[in-house]
């Protein structure tokens, strides 16, 4: 093989991973803030494509794209007022069943609604086509991707980490209780993450309806990836998920590159247990007191 | 960690709820065996990869049992039919099991994935019971792996291969040409690409890749590089499912033009990668376009219950239900022995096409005609469903029916006695 072609797959599975940084992030937050580890992510993902194939009739893809994440981040905030909160304070094994059955009410409703055939939907007309970077050419479609994940990304960092909210919610990760003796309720911090984090996911979603099938069971498909992405990144460290996010897309994208496509998968798990073996707590885990 | 206690009260209301629950389901086991109905059960993968094309099964073996009830029923007993998720191999044999020992069904109906297929066959073949496959194509299961009890209305893996090769060879695209194939990482995959191998070398042509893809694979793009780096002159489809859907939009995406060709399709898939994105040409089993009356009514009945044309899958249980009754019928009797003494003499049905089906006695593969499609350009088009245009039948009107099919040196079968 080239060193072209190798130099392309590397990019190219840099790329990939940024798919799997927008429900990872939302994964990631939800957790370190709430302990709730929420299988149900998938699924939102899942609404936010299928919302795309319904509204774009009337507001295009572009439409689309501002009201499904919107749509499926009110949902997200209904469903931490309602199921989320009553799980904070207990065991995280509770929370996980709830998201687990959560995740499949929600599958087969999806399946109720628009039935079991996957679903057709396509690239609009003005973002297809091919770019050329050098001599790299590449979707143009997925270069948009890119720089609104990107764009997602930094902000998302920069409201955690420059606003007050950001710090408020910081120190709610650190230590709830304490953010509480100082008078401040952690509830509406609460509902926001939740929706901030499940909107990433349907975000992703919308992004990605043009390019994979869409089907009821589609939600499933991400989520063990998304997992993976945030047990390598480290609970709680938000550079250790986009690191470990690109690092399992990369692997992935080698791994076709050099002829091993069927170990691809297995591959990403095998980074998984080497990782978890040198560094228990993750690539950039911090030590989050309340959770050792 | 958790700081929530058990008490008296919440351990009472747990119990109550089970109690409930199982008081929910306890009237299946009491489900009288009255003898004036006869039972099918019909098992086939409702969730997983395979569920959008299961849910077209259900469909349409809903209808089969709609249509044969109105007109007498079997033996002028009304069909009763049970369905279930078969889920995954060890799954399917479970409720195979349950279906005829329990439930007393007079045969087995269905299956997509082959995995499955074999387990529920050994169930068949040890109670004696009638199992029908209407979606496993894998050449194993009519080879190596065949079972007295079980017939084939799906068509094997080597029919596939050899009618839409038929297609490739008359567009000069074998012989001397370099194919890069793509095949799903499982048992289904790895007897395609066995036997498309088979075929290219017959045939003069050899592979310049050939990649295997991990069934939970969902993204293309470094395949897609590959491919153009290696430019082939046919990229060649031995995927199942949803990746078929996710490869097409993304060949798309990445504006490649090479010829594509499939050995393996269905056409829901084609549907669901839609206009524009939907390329290449493709083996099928049938499909909705075929000119038969047969075909027309069938479509017809299944578009003014369900809203929505039949797909291939749907062809497959709808054919084999009413291939049962009518054989039920027949012989006035619904004895797995006697139904399968009949289908090895060679007994003759309709199967909505322009010949007549019957099983082949040496594999109990149906020996049916089969179609090959090709995409139609996007400015023809002009509705969601028909998509592309069809090959006449294959094999000609003057061929025999057997052509297609895998030959004795290609695919052995001895029933276990």
């Amino acid at each position: 093989m080239s060193a072209m072609l190798l130099t392309q797959q590397v990019l190219n599975g840099l790329l990939d991973g940024v798919y799997y940084l927008l429900i990872a992030l939302g994964l990631s937050l939800i957790f370190s803030l709430g302990g709730i580890v929420n299988l149900a992510h998938g699924a939102f993902y899942a609404i936010g494509a299928y919302l795309t194939l319904v509204l774009s009739p009337y507001v295009g893809f572009g439409g689309s794209f501002v009201a499904a994440p919107v749509a499926v981040a009110l949902l997200g905030m209904v469903i931490e007022r309602t199921l989320f909160r009553r799980f904070y304070r207990a065991d995280p094994i509770l929370s996980l069943l709830m998201t687990f059955g959560l995740a499949m009410v929600a599958e087969q409703l999806l399946r109720m609604i628009f039935g079991a055939a996957p679903l057709s939907y396509s690239i609009p007309p003005w973002l297809r086509g091919q770019v050329a970077l050098g001599s790299f050419i590449y979707s143009f479609y997925r270069v948009v991707l890119i720089g609104i994940a990107a764009t997602c990304i930094a902000g998302l960092w920069l409201l955690l980490n420059k606003t007050a909210f950001g710090r408020v919610v910081r120190a709610g990760v650190q230590n709830p209780d304490m953010v509480g003796a100082l008078g401040i309720s952690l509830q509406p911090y609460m509902s926001a993450v939740a929706a901030l984090g499940i909107g990433l996911a349907g975000l992703a979603g919308v992004l990605l309806a043009p390019i994979y099938s869409i089907h009821p069971a589609m939600g499933q498909e991400i989520i063990t990836p998304a997992f993976v992405v945030v047990v390598i990144g480290g609970l709680g460290s938000f550079w250790g998920v986009v690191a470990a996010a690109l690092l399992v897309g990369l692997v992935k994208g080698v791994m076709v590159g050099i002829g091993y496509s069927a170990a691809s998968t297995a591959a990403i798990y095998l980074l998984m247990l080497l990782v978890l073996l040198f560094r228990p707590r993750g690539l950039f885990g911090e030590r989050i007191t309340r959770f050792e | 960690m958790s700081n929530n206690q058990f008490t008296r009260r919440s351990l009472l209301k747990t119990a109550g709820g089970i109690a409930l629950v199982s008081g929910i389901s306890a009237p299946a086991i009491l489900r009288a065996q009255s003898a004036d109905v006869i039972r099918i059960g019909h098992l086939t993968p409702r969730t997983g990869f395979l569920g959008p094309l299961g849910e077209y099964a259900v469909m349409a073996i809903d209808l089969a049992v709609e249509e044969i009830n109105a007109s007498g029923g079997m033996m002028g007993k009304k069909v009763e039919l049970l369905k279930e998720d078969s889920v995954n191999p060890q799954t399917a044999s479970t409720k195979a099991e349950r279906m005829i020992e329990r439930d007393k069904v007079t045969c087995i109906i269905g299956e997509i994935s082959s995995a499955s297929c074999l387990t529920i066959a050994q169930v068949a073949s040890r109670t004696k019971t009638l199992f029908i496959n209407t979606g496993g194509n894998s050449d194993a299961l009519r080879g190596k792996d065949c079972q007295r009890y079980m017939f084939h209305v799906e068509s094997q893996n080597s029919m596939y291969v050899k009618t839409v090769g038929r297609s490739f060879l008359r567009d000069g695209l074998v012989k001397g040409k370099k194919w890069y194939s793509l095949t799903a990482d499982y048992a289904f995959g790895h007897d395609l690409l066995k036997v498309s191998k088979r075929f290219m070398e017959a045939n003069g042509g050899n592979f310049a890749g050939d990649d295997l893809v991990p069934t939970d694979a969902t993204d293309f793009s470094a395949y897609l590089l590959k491919i153009r780096e290696a430019k082939p002159d046919l990229v060649v489809i031995n995927l199942a499912g949803n990746q078929i859907t996710n490869f097409l939009k993304q060949y798309a995406e990445f504006g490649l033009t090479f010829p594509v060709g499939g050995f393996g399709f269905d056409t829901a898939l084609a549907w669901a990668a839609g206009k524009g994105n939907f390329v290449g040409t493709w083996p099928v089993v049938w499909h909705h376009l075929i000119d038969t009356p047969g075909t027309k009514a069938f479509v017809g009945a299944f578009t003014k219950k369900y809203n929505k044309p039949p797909e291939n899958q749907a062809w497959g249980d709808y054919i084999a239900t009413k291939i049962v009754a009518q054989a039920v019928n027949e012989l006035k009797s619904a004895e797995s022995p006697k139904i399968i003494e009949h289908f090895e003499k060679g007994a003759k049905f309709d199967v909505l096409k322009t010949r007549q089906g019957y099983f082949r006695g040496s594999d109990h593969q149906l020996m049916h005609e089969m179609y090959a499609v090709t995409a139609l350009p996007a400015d023809k088009i002009k509705n969601q469903w028909d998509i592309f245009a069809s090959s006449p039948p294959v094999p000609g009107p003057n061929e025999d029916l057997e052509v297609i099919a895998a030959t004795k040196e290609e695919n052995s079968c001895v029933f276990p006695s």
